[in-house]
């Protein structure tokens, strides 16, 4: 295997990107998959960072925060933080990236707090824009690393919904958002160290779509907290081609996201 | 009229123990670091933070037990995830407990945005289903008596002072702020008192030269501080870099509650300034953080 892992889940966010969308980026891998996805098949693609910018071109150096001071050079437009959220709160973003650090098999996520909320085991820092993106983009992808402890049956605390759960007014998935007032949206993909996982949008669940080239679906099962369910057309995730490696090895020259 | 003094002044006259204040505004840059510090030795109390990602800014100000609530929608180190400072808070009320009112970066915005329009909330749809309105006892929920759908009402915050590090100001609080500004012209407008901290101090001319990137109205603002380099770890566009590796160092030195001390006594306490601060990181440490290449932009024109 010539590539590392974070360089395949790179490969696949920028997969997620489709020409002409307008792209919730968000920091590391998403950074480089946008930069990826500009430079081969979404030339067209446009990003937003919730620090209150947006641009065509992926900036000239590598960032370590979005915040960071070349993500303003040739920018689009600098602006604040309600601008940009409140571009996407309009629905005008077809897609959003964010991280997490638990998951569940509706692809709600957690960032806020391990145990009980009142009495938290482990505090995490919070929602930052995960929660908006997870509920005002049009299509959500998810990237974090893949362990038995962070895919979960059940979050702990939903910072950012995916597709809820089932209730007694009816099943998880779009309906549930529907249900709880959310506009659109919903995962469509997370992306994780050993496996792609797409989503039913009618009842909300999981499916692994992929796994990655050296695992198997025995040991995604293994390492996944909900018993699996396959998509149809279940296969081994497709590696990042020379053109992607050679790309992303230009934008992250030294591997600081990527190695 | 000037309204300029020392960061110990400003900070003793308009922040009192027990004030709410919103400051780094701007995310990960901007962030007035310096106010921050001199917050912590002059042992401001019971202070509700203010703010979006806060990045090390609030962990600092937690561990050093001057707040006793935050409303923020991220609090840690933006380098390194966690704050150790702000777990040790919420885990186990150390040094005091915290009282945490959850947001998310548009709600915290919404709220400084009803709060500067003099309105009791602002309606959303973010959020709905999550857990952070079940969270937070200030949101309500509510049916949209227009289209009968759900929505969460974000109540106003109105902070007592807000603190904002721009580039560049004038002696009356006239300020340039450019880059991304995050929610700083919210928490401007919905302050009752301003606090500018800037680069460099300017003639009135060169700022009234283009009102445009005025960041908010100068009549809030109570005092301007002229604090070079008073934003560093956090970048500031067109003057210094964000210093990366300074992130890493705090995480690894605030590990626990002695070194985390033993941090705060060495990079705040026994520091009595902000001149004091960038001596001791070193001429080497600061040039490497300089602007490499400056890039103007096109002047325009007023002209009439």
């Amino acid at each position: 295997m010539d590539y590392t892992p974070q360089e395949l889940m790179v490969a696949c966010a920028a997969r997620q990107i489709r020409d002409g969308e307008r792209v919730f980026v968000g920091m590391r891998l998403p950074l480089i998959a946008f930069a990826l996805a500009k430079r081969t098949h979404a030339p067209g693609c446009i990003g937003l960072f919730e620090s209150g910018v947006i641009r065509d071109e992926p900036a000239a150096a590598l960032l370590y925060t979005m915040g960071d001071a070349p993500n303003n050079v040739g920018a689009l437009w600098t602006t604040g933080t309600v601008n940009v959220i409140g571009l996407m709160s309009a629905g005008e973003v077809q897609l959003g990236f964010i991280g997490g650090a638990e998951i569940d098999r509706y692809g709600n996520l957690n960032t806020s707090m391990i145990g009980d909320w009142q009495h938290p085991k482990v505090r995490l820092p919070g929602s930052g824009g995960g929660g908006d993106i997870a509920s005002l983009s049009q299509r959500l992808a998810i990237i974090m690393p893949h362990e038995r402890h962070r895919l979960r049956e059940k979050v702990d605390y939903v910072t950012s919904p995916g597709y809820g759960y089932p209730d007694a007014r009816g099943p998880a998935g779009m309906s549930w958002r529907q249900r709880v007032g959310l506009p659109r949206g919903g995962p469509s993909a997370l992306i994780t160290t050993l496996a792609l996982f797409t989503f039913d949008s009618s009842n909300g669940e999981a499916m692994l779509q992929s796994y990655h080239p050296g695992t198997t679906i025995a040991y995604v099962q293994e390492q996944t907290g909900w018993p699996l369910r396959l998509a149809p057309n279940c296969a081994e995730t497709i590696p990042p081609s020379t053109a992607e490696l050679r790309v992303i090895r230009e934008i992250d020259p030294e591997g600081k996201w990527t190695r | 009229m000037s309204k300029r003094m020392s960061m110990a002044e400003a900070i003793a006259r308009y922040l009192p123990d027990g004030a709410s204040v919103a400051m780094s505004l701007a995310l990960e840059a901007l962030i007035p670091f310096a106010a921050g510090h001199e917050i912590i030795r002059q042992q401001k109390r019971d202070l509700t933070l203010i703010g979006p990602i806060s990045d090390i800014l609030f962990d600092q100000l937690i561990g050093a037990g001057c707040a006793a609530s935050i409303k923020a929608a991220w609090a840690g180190n933006v380098s390194e995830g966690l704050g150790y400072c702000y777990r040790r808070a919420a885990e186990k009320a150390i040094p005091r407990t915290l009282t945490i009112e959850e947001h998310s970066n548009f709600s915290i915005g919404l709220a400084l945005l009803a709060g500067g329009l003099g309105l009791p909330y602002v309606p959303t749809r973010s959020l709905l289903g999550s857990d952070i309105p079940r969270q937070n006892p200030t949101f309500h929920s509510a049916t949209s008596p227009f289209d009968d759908t759900p929505v969460l009402l974000i109540p106003a915050v109105r902070p007592d002072v807000t603190i904002i590090h721009t580039q560049r100001s004038d002696e009356d609080g006239n300020a340039h702020l450019w880059g991304n500004s995050g929610i700083s012209a919210e928490a401007m407008m919905a302050a009752r008192d301003v606090i500018i901290v800037a680069e460099e101090i300017v003639p009135r001319d060169v700022i009234l030269s283009d009102p445009n990137r005025v960041l908010g109205p100068s009549f809030k603002v109570r005092a301007v501080v002229h604090e070079p380099g008073g934003a560093h770890p956090a970048a500031v566009q067109g003057y210094y870099n964000r210093d990366h590796q300074f992130y890493h160092e705090y995480h690894e030195r605030t590990r626990t509650v002695e070194s985390y001390q033993d941090w705060l006594q060495d990079m705040v306490l026994s520091v009595p300034d902000r001149a004091t601060y960038l001596e001791k990181l070193g001429a080497e440490r600061i040039h490497g953080l300089r602007v490499k290449q400056h890039l103007l932009a096109a002047p325009v024109d007023y002209g009439y």
